[in-house]
C-alpha cells in the first residue's frame, strides 16, 4: 500500500501523459478526409495514413516511456524498502531492448542484442529479483514464493468534467495502464498496415474517401475505447466501433447481401448492447453512483459491492461480450461481416471490433473476478461460453468454401480461447493471445485479400487452388501466419495458446478447469486440420480459376466482392492506370504489388517473434533468464488495487507455470491435425465421399453447413415466430378484445345514460332544486314573523344580544 | 379620586343607563325615546369623566366633550325626523311607524 505512495512521484513522461491526443488525431483525420477528400481524389488516403502513422509512432514512444515508467515504479518501491542500490544498475541496461519486440523494424534482430546483454546481466538480474522478494516493502503472504515484487504501477489518468447533473459528474478522460498501452500499439500498428494495404486493394473504388474516412473513425473509436476512463465513455466508444463496423461491412451496399450483413452485424450487436447497458447501470448504482472504472474495480476487489450485484453485472456484460466478440450463441454476424472489404475484415478481426469485448472483460476484470468467483473452484459462465465457442467455431470452419469465412470462424474459435482464458483466471494469457492473434490473424486476412485480389473471388473451391506457384510470397507469409495460428513451436501462437492451456490446467484450484484444458486441446487439433484444408484448397492442387472471366457475373454463392473488384478495376481507369491490367489480364493470377506485400511481410515477421515477448521461465524453461522472460506480463499486467493481483484480495490472480507436457501434447495435437488433413486432402486417403454414403455423416455435414441452424433459429423461429403469431394474436385481440370493449362501452353508455336521466337527473337533481326552493320559502315564512317593523322591538333584541354577549365575556374571561 | 367615589359615580352611571334603556324600549313617544337616548349617552359621559379623574388624566373629559358634541348633532337630526313624522301623520307614536314589517 505504501509502495503506491512511493511510486506516486514517478514521472510517466510526456507521451503517456498526453496519449489522449491519439484518438483526437484520428477523429480529426476522419473529419478532414470527409471534408476535403473528394477534391483530393486518390490522395485522400494520405490524410488517414499520415494520422495513423503519427498514432503508431506515438504509440511506440508511449510504450518506450511505459517501460521506463514500470521500472521506475518498481525501483521506487524497492528504494522505499531500503533496497535499491544494485538493482538500479542492471535495470538501466535492460531498458534498451525490451521494447523492441513491439516495433516492427527492429523485430528481426530484437532478440539477439537481448540475448547478448543477458549473458552479462544475468547474474545480478536473477540475484536482484530473488533477493528483493523477501525484503520487498509489502512482502506479505503473496510475496514469499515468487520472485515478484509487491509494488503498484499507478495508472495514468486524466479527466475533465463533461457536465454535472445533481451530484453525479459525467466525465471524459483517459486511463492509461499496461493493457491500454499495449492495445494502443496493436491497434495503431494493425490499422496502419491496413491503411497501406487498402490503398492498393480498394484503389479506384467509387467511395474511396468514404472508406478511408471510416477507417480513421474506426481507429479513433477503438483507440478511445482502450483508453476510456469511465464506463460511460466505454459504452460510447463501444457503440462508435459498432457504427463504424456497420458502415464498413456495408461499404458495397448496392448489393443486398452486403447491406444485409451490415444490418445483421449491427442488430446482433444491439442484442448484446442491452446487456452492456444494464450491466453498467447495475455497476453504476452498486458502486455508489460512479462511472469511474478504476473505482468500480477497486470497490469490487475490496468487497464493497455485494456479490449479487457483481454477479448480475458480469452476467449482463457477458451478453455484451457474446455479441461483440462473436461468442456462441451471438457469433452469427461475424462470418457474414466478411461481406465488407478484406482489409476491413482484418481490422475488425485483429485489432478493433471483436477484441473490444475481450478488452472490456479485461478492463472490468475486478468485477468479473469477484462476480463469477473465478479464483474459486467454480465453473463459471465466462469459461463455458469461451469453451463452447472454441469447439463450435472450429467445427464450422471445416465446411466453408469461402476463404474469408474459414478465417472468420477461426477468429470465432480463437476469441473463444481468449474468453475461456479470462474465465479460468488466466488474464495475462488471454491478453497475450489477443496480442499475438492480432498479428497472425491480420496477416491471414490480408493474405487472403492478396489472393482474392489476384483471382477476384473468395471461393477456394471454384476459383483458387495452386496459388503457390503464382503468388509464392503471399503463400509463405500465409503459411507462417497459419503455423502461428496452429501453434507450432516457435511461432507466436504456440506461446500464447500454451499459456492458456497451462492456465486451464493449473488455475482455479483442484483442477476444476481441467475440462477446459480438454476443450482447448481439441480446439488446437481442429484448428490445425481446418487451416491445413484451407491452405490446400487455396495454394495447392490445380488452379481452378482460369475460367473466372466468364463466370464472374454468375456465381450466385458468392456475389459478394468479385464483381466489385472487377468493376472497380474498370471503373478506376481514369484514376489509376497502373491498376488497369487487373481488369483485362485474366489469363493467370500474379503476385500482388508492394503495398500489399509489405504489410504481409511485417505481419508474418511479427507472427514469428511476437511470442517471445512472454517466454515463461518456469517448469522446463526455468533456465530462461529473468530479464528476458515474461516481459509481456511484467509490462502490461496491471499492478494495483483495481486489479485482482493486489495483495489485499483473497485468492488473487496467479500465473500458470510452463508445463512441458502440455506444450508437447498441444504441439503433437497440432501436428496430428496437420497430418490428418494432409492425408485427407493431399494424399486423398480416408473415406472420401462418406457424406453422400453414410447418413450419419451426411447429417453431420448438413448440420455444419447450416451453421448449427442458428440463422434459422434467429430469422425463422425467433423473428418469424414473433412476427406471425404476434400478428395473429393482435388481430384476435383486436376483434375480440378491443372491439368488444368498444361495443361494450357504447352499450354501457346508453344504459348508464338512461339510468342517469331517470334516477339522478329527474329524481335527485330536480328534487334538490325544488327542495331548496321549498326550504327557502319555509324559512322565509318563519323569519318574516320577526320583522315586525317596530323599532323598539329591534332595539330590545339588540340589547338582549348585547347582554348575552357581555354575559359570555364575563363567564369566559 | 379614590375607589369609593369611583364606585358611586359608576353606580349613578349604571342607574342612568338603565333608566335610559327602559325609556328607549318602553316609551311610545318618539321625543321621550330621544330624551332616553340622551340619558344613555350622559351615563357614558359620567363613566368617561369618572375614569379620567380616577387615572388623573384629562383624556376622559375630552372624550366626554366629543360625545356631547356628537349627541347635540344626533338630537338635532333625531328631532328633525320626529318633526317630519309628526307633520305626515299628526302623531309621534312609534308603534304606528311600522312600514318595515315583513
Amino acid at each position: 500500500m505504501f509502495a503506491a505512495e512511493a511510486t506516486g512521484g514517478v514521472d510517466p513522461g510526456f507521451l503517456l501523459e498526453h496519449a489522449y491526443i491519439v484518438p483526437l488525431v484520428m477523429a480529426a483525420s476522419f473529419a478532414l478526409t470527409l471534408a476535403v477528400g473528394k477534391r483530393l481524389g486518390k490522395n485522400a488516403s494520405w490524410i488517414g495514413i499520415a494520422a495513423i502513422g503519427f498514432s503508431f509512432l506515438f504509440a511506440v514512444g508511449a510504450n518506450v516511456q511505459w517501460y521506463d515508467y514500470v521500472n521506475d515504479s518498481e525501483h521506487a518501491a524497492e528504494e522505499s524498502g531500503g533496497h535499491g542500490e544494485e538493482t538500479d544498475s542492471h535495470a538501466e541496461e535492460t531498458d534498451s531492448h525490451a521494447e523492441e519486440p513491439g516495433s516492427e523494424e527492429t523485430d528481426s534482430h530484437a532478440e539477439e542484442p537481448a540475448a547478448d546483454e543477458e549473458e552479462h546481466s544475468l547474474a545480478p538480474a536473477a540475484e536482484g529479483e530473488v533477493a528483493a522478494g523477501p525484503l520487498a516493502p509489502v512482502a506479505e503472504e503473496g510475496g514469499e514464493g515468487e520472485a515478484h515484487l509487491e509494488y503498484e504501477v499507478e495508472p495514468i489518468t486524466k479527466s475533465w468534467t463533461w457536465w454535472t447533473n445533481g451530484t453525479v459528474e459525467f466525465e471524459v478522460g483517459m486511463l492509461l495502464d499496461g493493457m491500454a498501452v499495449m492495445m494502443l500499439f496493436v491497434v495503431s500498428l494493425i490499422s496502419l498496415l491496413v491503411h497501406i494495404f487498402s490503398t492498393d486493394y480498394v484503389a479506384g473504388d467509387r467511395r474511396y474517401t468514404h472508406y478511408f474516412a471510416f477507417l480513421s473513425l474506426f481507429s479513433a473509436a477503438m483507440l478511445g475505447f482502450v483508453m476510456a476512463q469511465n464506463t460511460l465513455q466505454l459504452i460510447t466508444m463501444w457503440e462508435l466501433v459498432g457504427v463504424c463496423s456497420f458502415a464498413l461491412i456495408g461499404h458495397w451496399w448496392e448489393e443486398k447481401p452486403n447491406s444485409d450483413a451490415a444490418l445483421k452485424a449491427f442488430l446482433t450487436n444491439r442484442v448484446g448492447d442491452v446487456g452492456l447497458l444494464v450491466g453498467m447501470i447495475v455497476l453504476f448504482f452498486a458502486a455508489g453512483q460512479t462511472f469511474d472504472i478504476l473505482e468500480i474495480n477497486t470497490l469490487a476487489n475490496a468487497g464493497d459491492i455485494t456479490h449479487t450485484a457483481l454477479l448480475v453485472a458480469s452476467l449482463c456484460l457477458i451478453a455484451a461480450v457474446m455479441s461483440k466478440s462473436g461468442q456462441f450463441i451471438l457469433h452469427t454476424w461475424l462470418p457474414d461481416a466478411m461481406a465488407g472489404p478484406t482489409p476491413v475484415s482484418a481490422l475488425i478481426h485483429a485489432a478493433t471490433m471483436v477484441v473490444a469485448g475481450i478488452f472490456m472483460v479485461a478492463r472490468m476484470y475486478g468485477v468479473f473476478w469477484n462476480g463469477l468467483v473465478i479464483g474459486g473452484s467454480s465453473v463459471n459462465a465466462l469459461a463455458v461460453v469461451g469453451g463452447l465457442t472454441v469447439i463450435g467455431g472450429a467445427g464450422l470452419a471445416f465446411v466453408q468454401s469461402d476463404i474469408k469465412k474459414v478465417l472468420a470462424y477461426s477468429t470465432v474459435s480463437q476469441l473463444g480461447y481468449m474468453v475461456m482464458a479470462l474465465g479460468v483466471g488466466a488474464w495475462t494469457a488471454a491478453l497475450f493471445h489477443l496480442f499475438t492473434h492480432a498479428f497472425f490473424k491480420a496477416g491471414l486476412f490480408l493474405g487472403s485479400g492478396s489472393v482474392a485480389h489476384a483471382v477476384h473471388s473468395f471461393d477456394m473451391k471454384k476459383d483458387m487452388g495452386g496459388m503457390k506457384q503464382f503468388m509464392p510470397k503471399t503463400f509463405w507469409t500465409f503459411a507462417i501466419c497459419t503455423a502461428a495460428l496452429i501453434g507450432i513451436f516457435p511461432f507466436a501462437g504456440f506461446w500464447s495458446k500454451d499459456e492458456i492451456l497451462a492456465g486451464a490446467s493449473q488455475l482455479g484450484g483442484d483442477g476444476s478447469y481441467t475440462a477446459f484444458l480438454v476443450v482447448g486441446s481439441i480446439g488446437a487439433l481442429m484448428t490445425a486440420a481446418y487451416m491445413t484444408r484451407c491452405i490446400y484448397l487455396t495454394f495447392f492442387g490445380e488452379f481452378r480459376g482460369a475460367h473466372h472471366g466468364e463466370v464472374s457475373g454468375g456465381t450466385e454463392d458468392h456475389p459478394v466482392e468479385e464483381d466489385h473488384l472487377a468493376a472497380d478495376s474498370g471503373h478506376g481507369d481514369d484514376l489509376e492506370a497502373a491498376h488497369d491490367p487487373h481488369a483485362h489480364d485474366h489469363g493467370l493470377p500474379h503476385e500482388s504489388g508492394p503495398r500489399i506485400l509489405v504489410p504481409l511481410y511485417i505481419l508474418a515477421g511479427l507472427a514469428v517473434v511476437a511470442g517471445f515477448t512472454n517466454i515463461p521461465n518456469s517448469g522446463a524453461l526455468s533456465w530462461v533468464p529473468d530479464g528476458l522472460a515474461l516481459r509481456f506480463e511484467h509490462l502490461f499486467e496491471p499492478k494495483g488495487a483495481y486489479f485482482p493481483t493486489a495483495g489485499a484480495i483473497e485468492g488473487a490472480l496467479s500465473h500458470p507455470e510452463f508445463d512441458i507436457a502440455i506444450a508437447l501434447v498441444s504441439t503433437a495435437l497440432g501436428l496430428l491435425g496437420i497430418g490428418l488433413a494432409y492425408a485427407w486432402y493431399f494424399k486423398g486417403l480416408g473415406p472420401h465421399g462418406i457424406t453422400s454414403r453414410n447418413r450419419l455423416a451426411r447429417a453431420g455435414h448438413t448440420f455444419l453447413v447450416n451453421k448449427y441452424y442458428f440463422d434459422h433459429l434467429y430469422t425463422g423461429i425467433i423473428a418469424g415466430g414473433f412476427k406471425g403469431p404476434i400478428a395473429r394474436a393482435a388481430n384476435w385481440f383486436n376483434n375480440r378484445g378491443i372491439d368488444g370493449v368498444v361495443n361494450g362501452v357504447g352499450r354501457g353508455a346508453v344504459v348508464g345514460g338512461r339510468f342517469v336521466y331517470d334516477k339522478i337527473d329527474q329524481g335527485l337533481v330536480d328534487g334538490a332544486v325544488n327542495g331548496s326552493g321549498f326550504a327557502a320559502e319555509g324559512g322565509g315564512q318563519v323569519f318574516r314573523q320577526m320583522q315586525t317593523g317596530k323599532v323598539q322591538q329591534y332595539g330590545a333584541i339588540l340589547f338582549a344580544a348585547t347582554v348575552v354577549l357581555a354575559g359570555v365575556f364575563i363567564v369566559v374571561l | 379620586m379614590d375607589d369609593l367615589m369611583l364606585n358611586q359615580f359608576l353606580l349613578l352611571s349604571a342607574i342612568l343607563f338603565s333608566a335610559g334603556v327602559y325609556g328607549v324600549l318602553a316609551k311610545r313617544n318618539a321625543v321621550i325615546v330621544l330624551m332616553s337616548i340622551e340619558l344613555i349617552l350622559n351615563a357614558v359621559n359620567i363613566n368617561l369623566v369618572a375614569f379620567g379623574a380616577h387615572h388623573g388624566t384629562v383624556s376622559g373629559a375630552v372624550f366626554a366633550l366629543f360625545v356631547i358634541a356628537v349627541a347635540a348633532a344626533e338630537v338635532g337630526v333625531g328631532l328633525a325626523i320626529v318633526l317630519l313624522i309628526y307633520r305626515n301623520r299628526k302623531s309621534v307614536d312609534l308603534d304606528e311607524v311600522a312600514q318595515m314589517k315583513g
